[in-house]
């Protein structure tokens, strides 16, 4: 939402930049906010109140011991040499090691983040093909019981706690209902029989032509995808809603009723038209916010994402593991952001200027 | 004073003092804050969490925490209204006692990040420049960030409890606080009371403080009311993971977590702590959207 609004005139009385200066633009606006990520991320690893010696070596440690580890890290340089030199190993795509898995941790993060891009995929598509509608649905009849209905169920949907409502869904189609499969991506009986393609399971047991795993692996995804894009479609049926009001009111729209366009060509064809590049930003934000947000919703449904790796890791005072999948996630984050704010700044005619 | 006579000080035609213009311009915006029913709703529910907070000795018949496993896992009913958990403890109380907690944690994070946000923001705007450009990209920076991730890792360093989530809560949330005050800044930073205010000699210190700040508060507050939400959805989530408040805290998260196990016998051990998140998750959303609407006509609809 921020990213969208906050591009204010900063050119006061400059002509209006080009298309190709404004990319250079973002994408300068990009990397430095991914120097900003990586500073603190590097700030938390290094500099905190936690000796990152003492985490290796334990407090029994000799001297001699201790000493030896401290050079290793290069603890002894300056702060900017030891910085420069984490960038440095970033760019390598060198994360670490991680101490839980003995594998390096972004090794371990390719093979988690697949289960998470997976969710974060069906949740939006979810939350696009029934928030969109009900945001339309609801601006066309601004006022009335549809209208609050969309209201609340969209307030609702932003005020529940995504942890607790993947429990009670669990309870309610798992535990009662019997409707959908329980925690994981896959009945234990199935495990390790579809190769690996693409780490996407839905698409892998398609490739390989095994339709009940797959059958098997959707009825998994079903529910947490529904509980995760619950959020997506509160946030995108509330601001289809808003677009589209602001749409509806417009002497255009006016016209057109006066010429005798059927209501549904106005909606549709005038009004929503005009909205979509403003959801396209709306969508790739709830994208974004929805791959960090499936930490939580991994954790109850014990899917195997980079959610529940960063959060093990934590347990288990794996730093590298935590920080490689923050950076790792942080950078989506942040690109996916940048991303949609490009198309909108390159699209919307009224911001092109 | 007689209320009618209250009424006709609060709605004069001319202010006589600086006092009573004040006061006219809460009350015409309470005014039509009443008319808001959801908004009303939202109040209700808030100011309900307050006084059942203030008046939690007296509510309670426990302190939610000492345990009495002869009182394990029963079910709601008219001894215990929300039946008991795992270790006897009533849930009720707890849930009271938590509603500390939770006002606690709002109110921690609202002050250390509303001040930052202030002086970031409005030194930004009213400065402008290198001073504006410098502390523009580092607050974007930090808008551009994921909250709970980052959360998540500082809470890693600092360690897992309450205190350490809030300050985690709190450095991930500051910036659209600057963002706010900055915008308004630069819109009032060259208006003629300001220049008024400088021509009498008043400093640039003074100048922010007692003039710009000020100005900035209304959209600082409502936008605090609508992330009051988030922050507390926040905690619980780190209480949930159990990197927030630790055992036996009754904070409303963790109880969740404590219950997950029992979610599919005793179903409510973890199920009323998450409607009681809900409720006040969602009174504060409800009185964001209404004090948005009093405070900013243009963005209601």
């Amino acid at each position: 939402m921020e990213s969208a609004s906050t591009s204010g005139p900063a050119v006061g009385g400059l002509p209006p930049p080009s298309a190709l200066a404004k990319l250079a633009g973002v994408l300068a606006s990009l990397a430095l906010t991914f120097f900003g990520l990586t500073a603190v991320t590097f700030v938390i690893g290094r500099v905190m109140p936690v000796d990152p010696v003492l985490a290796i070596v334990g407090d029994r440690a000799s001297d001699e011991v201790y000493q030896q580890v401290y050079l290793q890290l290069g603890l002894d340089k300056p702060i900017y040499i030891q910085y420069l030199r984490y960038l440095g190993q970033l760019f390598e795509g060198d994360l670490g090691t991680s101490i839980m898995t003995a594998q390096p941790v972004a090794e371990d993060i390719l093979r988690f983040f697949p289960a998470t891009l997976e969710l974060a995929t069906i949740a939006t598509l979810l939350g696009i093909f029934v928030g969109v509608p009900m945001g339309v649905f609801a601006a066309v009849h601004q006022g009335r019981w549809p209208d609050h209905v969309v209201r609340i169920v969209a307030l609702l949907g932003y005020s529940a706690p995504i942890f607790w409502l993947g429990m009670v869904a669990l309870l309610v189609f798992y535990a009662n209902l019997d409707w959908v499969s329980g925690p994981g991506r896959l009945d234990v009986f199935y495990d390790g029989i579809v190769e690996r393609v693409t780490g996407i399971l839905v698409l892998d047991a398609a490739l390989a032509g095994e339709w009940d795993i797959m059958e098997n692996a959707l009825s998994h995804l079903v529910l947490p995808a529904s509980i995760l894009g619950t959020f997506a479609l509160a946030y995108i049926a509330r601001m289809t809603r808003s677009f589209m009001l602001d749409q509806l009111s417009q002497e255009y729209i006016l016209t057109a009723r006066v010429k005798g366009i059927p209501e549904s060509q106005v909606i549709w064809r005038h009004a929503f038209r005009n909205v979509l590049v403003q959801l396209i930003t709306i969508i790739g934000l709830t994208y974004a916010s929805l791959l960090e947000g499936s930490v939580l919703t991994e954790t109850v449904f014990s899917w195997p994402g980079i959610g529940q790796y960063i959060t093990r890791s934590l347990f288990n005072n794996d730093m590298n593991a935590v920080l490689g999948g923050t950076i790792v996630v942080g950078a989506c984050f942040v690109g996916i952001n940048m991303f949609s704010d490009l198309l909108y700044r390159l699209v919307d005619p009224r911001v092109r200027g | 004073m007689s209320a009618a006579s209250l009424r006709a000080w609060l709605l004069a035609e001319a202010p006589a003092s600086r006092w009573q213009a004040r006061s006219q311009r809460v009350y015409l915006g309470w005014l039509a804050f009443r008319r808001n029913p959801i908004a009303m709703l939202g109040l209700v529910i808030i100011a309900g969490l307050v006084l059942i907070a203030l008046l939690a000795p007296w509510i309670t018949g426990t302190d939610g925490l000492q345990p009495n496993l002869a009182n394990r896992l029963h079910p709601p009913g008219a001894a215990h209204w929300f039946g008991t958990d795992d270790l006897g403890r009533d849930i009720y109380d707890r849930i009271i006692w938590g509603s500390r907690i939770t006002l606690y944690i709002v109110g921690l994070v609202a002050i250390i990040v509303v001040p930052i946000g202030l002086v970031i923001g409005i030194i930004a705007g009213y400065v402008g420049g290198i001073v504006d450009t410098v502390l523009m990209r580092v607050t974007d920076i930090f808008l551009a960030f994921p909250r709970l991730i980052l959360a998540m890792a500082f809470v890693a360093v600092l360690g897992p409890g309450l205190g350490n989530a809030v300050l985690a809560i709190a450095l991930t949330t500051w910036s659209p606080f600057a963002r706010i005050a900055r915008a308004e800044a630069l819109t009032i930073r060259h208006s003629e009371f300001i220049l008024a205010a400088q021509v009498q000699g008043v400093g640039t210190a003074g100048i922010l403080a007692r003039h710009v700040t000020p100005l900035c508060l209304s959209s600082v507050i409502v936008r605090l009311t609508l992330d009051m939400a988030g922050i507390i959805l926040t905690a619980a989530g780190l209480g949930f993971l159990g990197l927030g408040a630790q055992p036996p805290t009754p904070e409303w998260g963790a109880m969740i977590s404590l219950g997950r196990q029992y979610l599919i016998d005793q179903w409510w051990v973890p199920t009323v702590p998450g409607i009681a998140i809900l409720v006040v998750s969602l009174g504060f959303n409800l009185l964001g959207d209404g004090l948005r609407d009093v405070f900013d006509p243009k963005s209601g609809s």
